[in-house]
């Protein structure tokens, strides 16, 4: 498996492993590993680094939904259009076109049920090319990115054996 | 009551673990480092095959020998090895390796035999031995040699006198993994004195720098050798506790003849879970052997760096780094550690006295765990 490749796989794991521990993992010296970082970085294959949040246990109100858009397109208006103008919005926080029933799925975060309504009411359902808006609100998240939310698992392992 | 104990139980010591592992059981915050078996669960894909055969009554007894379908996929799978053995006569499906390793004892080992056991080693060969009548003839091999096996090593220890010789390369507790030289090697000794090998290969899938041999493909080994093997540490299924022997026929039928009598046969629910683990896991145990592999790096450097020398350990998921300067009593130093770090280690004492000056290791447990483990011995070897 080439460095690259590797790398993403433990930064996909944990992105805030030091270049240290990386290094003592993969057998690269740290140095290397912060080239090959800065270098995913600059080719624009990593985008950034981000939490994952189990929100149920932050304590403020946090509202997710997921959105269904159909659109029309017209001789001047393709999909990378709407979507740059979409993609804008602070409140979507992903954004993709998709196959099947609908164009594009969206991921919309706000503080409120209301909010989330009015921006997708006031926001998203009057741009030109939308033709329809479905907004399914998240009820609970049992998995993000890979990783399970809900209860820590305890390691049960007896504290030595064989 | 001791009276009516027979003297084989009375005489069998307690595992030499076990006084730690009450120690840490008191203690909170432990980071225990101890721990032989996988921390990931077993892949999803046999969960669900052995819920399914539950779902569907499949709760009775099975041939002796275990499901064929599944000696037919081990018999498959141990090609990979370049073994070939008849699912019809030559694979006994066992409750764990452990089993297997207890049948073959019993079946080959007759009182007054000795049998030669390489250290350090596993800690249930040389009770198995003597559960089994013989004499454990320890053969210590040694930490410049990477603790591999060499010819010199059983010459030095009078196994040509040995009926039987045990191997278990990927090795617990070492991480030792031996070449096919010196697979080689041990294999003329072998010959020479004409010795039958039981072969433990538990850890065979998880080899990181190249491919694992098995001593039974080596010419004139098979017809004196039963290897071991099992799906608790590849396959992260400790808990279904399945196993199975490959060997010449009588050998397997022999062993057959104390299992049927005492196991019967290996869990049904196991068996189901195992075949969908060779036809459907494969990515899943690629997916931990390169888990364990990067942790494997980590530690090893991690030791070299705070000066406890470690010699780059090339399977299982242990390494066997020495105690640190100015400490030369394993037992002393583990102690130390869990009392004052909460970090558990096993002494290496407890694999044989050629273990004594090193501790075992384990990386089977998550990063975070093993870099805090490290931090907690930093701080300790700097007070």
């Amino acid at each position: 498996m080439d460095d690259k490749r590797e790398l993403l796989d433990l930064l996909l794991r944990d992105a805030r492993e030091s270049p240290e521990d990386i290094a003592r993992q993969t057998g690269l010296d740290a140095a290397a590993v912060e080239t090959l970082i800065a270098e995913l970085e600059a080719e624009g294959v990593v985008r950034g680094y981000q939490a994952v949040v189990d929100w149920d246990r932050v304590d403020e109100e946090h509202v997710q939904a997921q959105l269904e858009l159909n659109v029309e397109l017209d001789r001047e208006t393709g999909y990378e259009e709407i979507a740059r103008r979409i993609a804008k919005f602070p409140e979507v926080s992903s954004l993709r076109l998709v196959s099947g029933d609908f164009d594009f799925a969206v991921d919309v975060e706000g503080k409120s049920m209301h909010d989330v309504s009015q921006f997708v009411s006031e926001r998203i359902a009057p741009i030109p090319e939308v033709t329809q808006t479905v907004t399914h609100f998240v009820m609970e998240t049992y998995k993000e990115r890979g990783i399970e939310m809900g209860d820590t698992d305890e390691d049960d392992r007896l504290t030595f054996s064989p | 009551m001791n009276r009516h104990l027979s003297t084989r139980a009375r005489e069998t010591p307690p595992s030499g673990i076990r006084r730690f592992f009450e120690v840490a059981e008191e203690m909170d915050d432990v980071i225990s480092l101890g721990v032989g078996e996988p921390d990931f669960s077993a892949p999803w894909a046999a969960r669900t095959a052995a819920i399914d055969s539950l779902e569907r009554g499949r709760t009775s007894y099975t041939s002796n020998r275990g499901r064929r379908d599944l000696r037919e996929a081990i018999a498959d799978r141990v090609e990979r090895y370049d073994q070939y053995y008849d699912p019809d006569d030559e694979i006994l499906v066992t409750s764990g390796a452990s089993e297997a390793v207890d049948l073959a004892m019993r079946a080959l080992v007759d009182p007054g035999d000795a049998v030669a056991v390489p250290e350090p080693s596993y800690i249930s060969y040389t009770p198995t031995v003597s559960f089994a009548g013989g004499d454990p003839l320890p053969v210590r091999t040694r930490a410049e040699e990477e603790f591999a096996l060499r010819y010199e090593d059983l010459e030095r220890a009078g196994a040509a006198d040995a009926e039987t010789l045990v191997l278990c390369y990927p090795n617990n507790p070492t991480g030792a993994v031996m070449s096919e030289d010196g697979l080689a090697e041990v294999a003329e000794f072998v010959e020479e004195h004409d010795l039958f090998v039981l072969s433990d290969e538990i850890y065979a899938a998880l080899r990181y720098e190249d491919e694992h041999t098995s001593i039974a493909t080596l010419p004139g080994m098979r017809e004196r050798t039963v290897v071991f093997n099992g799906f608790s540490k590849a396959y992260a299924m400790t808990g279904f506790r399945l196993g199975y022997a490959l060997g010449p026929p009588e050998v397997i039928g022999a062993m057959n003849r104390i299992h049927q009598y005492t196991m019967l046969s290996a869990p049904t629910t196991a068996q189901y879970a195992a075949i969908e683990a060779i036809k459907a896991c494969d990515d899943a145990v690629e997916e931990m052997r390169r888990a364990y592999d990067r942790r494997r790096r980590f530690v090893i450097s991690r030791f070299n760096e705070l000066g406890m020398d470690c010699f780059e350990a090339k399977g299982a998921f242990y390494v066997f780094p020495k105690c640190p300067p100015g400490w030369e009593d394993d037992e002393a130093f583990a102690e130390a550690l869990l009392q004052e770090e909460q970090v558990a280690l096993v002494p290496g004492r407890v694999f044989g006295e050629s273990g004594e000056g090193h501790l075992r290791v384990s990386y089977a447990t998550g990063m975070n765990e093993l870099k805090a483990a490290l931090n907690r011995i930093e701080s300790f070897l700097r007070e």
